[in-house]
């Protein structure tokens, strides 16, 4: 067994990024994962890689976008307000089918928000983070190791795709320390013949481009994109169960928010409540097929979130409401304790009317 | 028989999409020179800007990448930090270069980024259709600028090679025109200069081409050069305003 080490959750993650191949960062400081950006002007000069602090969010996913198209891997990490400047390359990195790995500590909002953890931002990572029809793979971490294994994982993930995959953590996921193994394995090296790096008057020249003026040919574009969706959908879906086997309530949650209602899980079941946990590990693709089927077995589901109601219309939307959603869900980087979970599952199995 | 004028192969063979008169030809034509004369086609990459020149990706025969708007020496910088060995340019408008992406020229000359920026100033958002430019004259008639450019309300044209003048990462700075034959040759002088600089690792050159608008201009093309001549340069002096290694020599 290899060893463990002790770490931050920001700091493993960018340890894993340099395992993964990654030897360009373009960064911009804002809290909470500054760090980030810290370990990675201390560690890329010394393994012969670039650290860049940009003059703004713009510039360092622009950056990452002359990376990937040069055939590199890149990525650059924000938290929320950060993330929102970075839409517009997003959307480039989409149109241009360039592989990307963007990390995003969320924090909460809307506006400058504060620096306290959040899960508000689902709906922009989901959904719409920028203009266009497209996806990024979303994944969410809910240990310093998961981070780790995500990290490694999610350049792989990128560079087969040709796509932006966005490690969505939380202040709290960045900031707390535990053991972790930094034993990652080979990287696996991706032939890139459309990257720009000189015809060396050998070749057809490269052009990376988002720009089709033709609507047919746009369209046709778009539709390609989504086949690839559609495969990565099928199987890429990634999730853990936890007591699912005779739950007849099923608390979804992921990230820091799955930690907690584990606890509240616990405490549940040491009552007799049968209460289990769908997380989501992939947010984009949401394992759909999985809640779905679970939908046929359980009484009721309830999101746990920091947010309003986001991850709550994907559990509805899968589900096909079908069964009786409740939510329970702190916001504005106030972190609901494990007592109000158990609250709300007490509530969902009537135990409390 | 001799061969006396041919299409630099730095060009491809598209035909160009711009208006009649305007001068982005000359100015593709120039660049696709130097890299021809330097020998380094091959390992050249350009990046495309957003307006006119959007399309130039199609033109140079080199690989290229099209960038958002202003973000083009951010993407410049991505692509020249990954693959040093490259020769990296951009392409850049006066709306792109000089509005929505100042911070990433001013910042990539900042860093000493050894990119070259060929800067296309001809006073005017042409692919828009008109529109009042941050190099737009003070006076000058645009469509949102309809009863001419005043000074007192949306300010004053930025001098974008006079502001890099005091950048300290900037190496070489000048700005040319291409509106006679004198020029032009000044002009490719000056692009050739900039390649070179970058093929050495001099750092971040950028060239100022004061350019027509025929078409937006509301002027045929012979009356355009002279209302470049008249208007422009008057405002915009030509001539070096930086080149760290001449000031060297003389020291």
């Amino acid at each position: 067994m290899a060893d463990k080490v002790l770490m931050k959750g920001n700091e493993a993650m960018a340890e894993a990024a340099i395992m993964a191949g990654c030897r360009h960062y373009l960064g911009y400081p804002i809290t909470p994962q500054t760090e980030i950006a810290a370990y990675m002007s201390k560690r890329m000069p010394k393994v012969g890689g670039t650290f860049l602090q940009a003059e703004s969010e713009i510039s360092a996913i622009n950056m990452v976008i002359g990376v990937a198209s040069a055939g590199k891997r890149a990525m650059t990490s924000s938290s929320s307000p950060g993330i929102s400047l970075k839409g517009e390359g997003l959307s480039y990195l989409a149109g241009c089918d360039l592989p990307a790995f963007v990390v995003n500590v969320q924090r909460g909002g809307p506006g400058l928000g504060g620096i306290q953890p959040s899960q508000a931002d689902y709906f922009q990572a989901t959904r719409g983070t920028s203009h266009g029809d497209y996806h990024m793979i979303v994944l969410a971490p809910n240990s310093v190791q998961e981070m780790v294994n995500l990290t490694f994982q999610g350049f792989d993930m990128a560079d087969k795709y040709r796509m932006t995959v966005m490690l969505l953590a939380d202040g709290t996921m960045g900031q707390m320390m535990e053991p972790v193994s930094l034993d990652m394995g080979e990287v696996k090296t991706y032939e890139k013949p459309w990257a720009v790096t000189g015809t060396n008057c050998e070749r057809e020249h490269n052009i990376v481009n988002s720009l089709f003026l033709k609507p047919e040919l746009l369209e046709q574009k778009n539709f390609e994109r989504f086949e690839r969706y559609a495969y990565i959908e099928e199987n890429e879906a990634m999730y853990e169960e936890f007591l699912m086997d005779d739950a007849e309530v099923c608390v979804v949650a992921y990230g820091i928010s799955a930690r907690i209602a584990k606890n509240a899980i616990d405490a549940a079941r040491a009552k007799g409540i049968k209460v289990g946990m769908f997380r989501p590990i992939t947010l984009w693709p949401f394992p759909k097929k999985e809640i779905r089927a679970i939908a046929d077995k359980v009484n009721s589901f309830i999101s746990v979130e920091l947010s309003m109601g986001q991850l709550i219309e994907d559990v509805k939307l899968y589900t096909e409401c079908t069964k009786p959603c409740y939510l329970c869900n702190r916001t504005g980087g106030m972190i609901m304790t494990p007592e109000e979970v158990l609250a709300k599952i007490e509530e969902a199995v009537g135990g409390n009317k | 028989m001799a061969v006396v004028f041919q299409k630099p192969k730095a060009l491809t063979d598209a035909t160009l999409h711009y208006c009649p008169g305007c001068t982005h030809g000359i100015i593709h034509r120039l660049v696709a020179e130097v890299l021809d004369e330097l020998g380094i086609q091959g390992k050249t990459v350009g990046i495309a800007s957003v307006g006119c020149s959007v399309m130039s990706y199609d033109y140079f025969d080199v690989d290229m990448v099209q960038a958002a708007h202003g973000r083009a020496p951010a993407v410049a910088t991505g692509v020249k930090r990954a693959n040093p060995e490259n020769i990296v340019f951009t392409y850049q408008g006066d709306g792109d270069l000089a509005a929505i992406g100042t911070a990433e020229t001013v910042h990539s000359a900042a860093r000493g980024e050894n990119i070259t920026i060929i800067f296309v100033n001809n006073a005017i958002y042409g692919m828009t259709g008109g529109q009042m430019a941050p190099t737009t004259l003070p006076g000058q008639v645009t469509q949102t600028s309809p009863y001419g450019r005043d000074t007192n309300t949306v300010g004053f044209p930025l001098k974008v090679c006079e502001l890099l003048s005091n950048v300290d990462g900037a190496t070489y700075l000048e700005r040319v025109a291409v509106n006679n034959v004198k020029n032009v040759k000044a002009a490719k002088k000056a692009i050739k200069k900039a390649f070179t600089y970058q093929t050495e690792g001099k750092g971040f050159t950028l060239i100022e081409v004061l350019s027509t608008c025929p078409t937006n201009w509301g002027l045929t093309p012979p009356n355009a050069l002279k209302w470049l001549e008249e208007n422009m340069i008057p405002y915009y002096p030509l001539g070096v305003y930086k080149d760290k290694f001449a000031e060297e020599e003389t020291k």
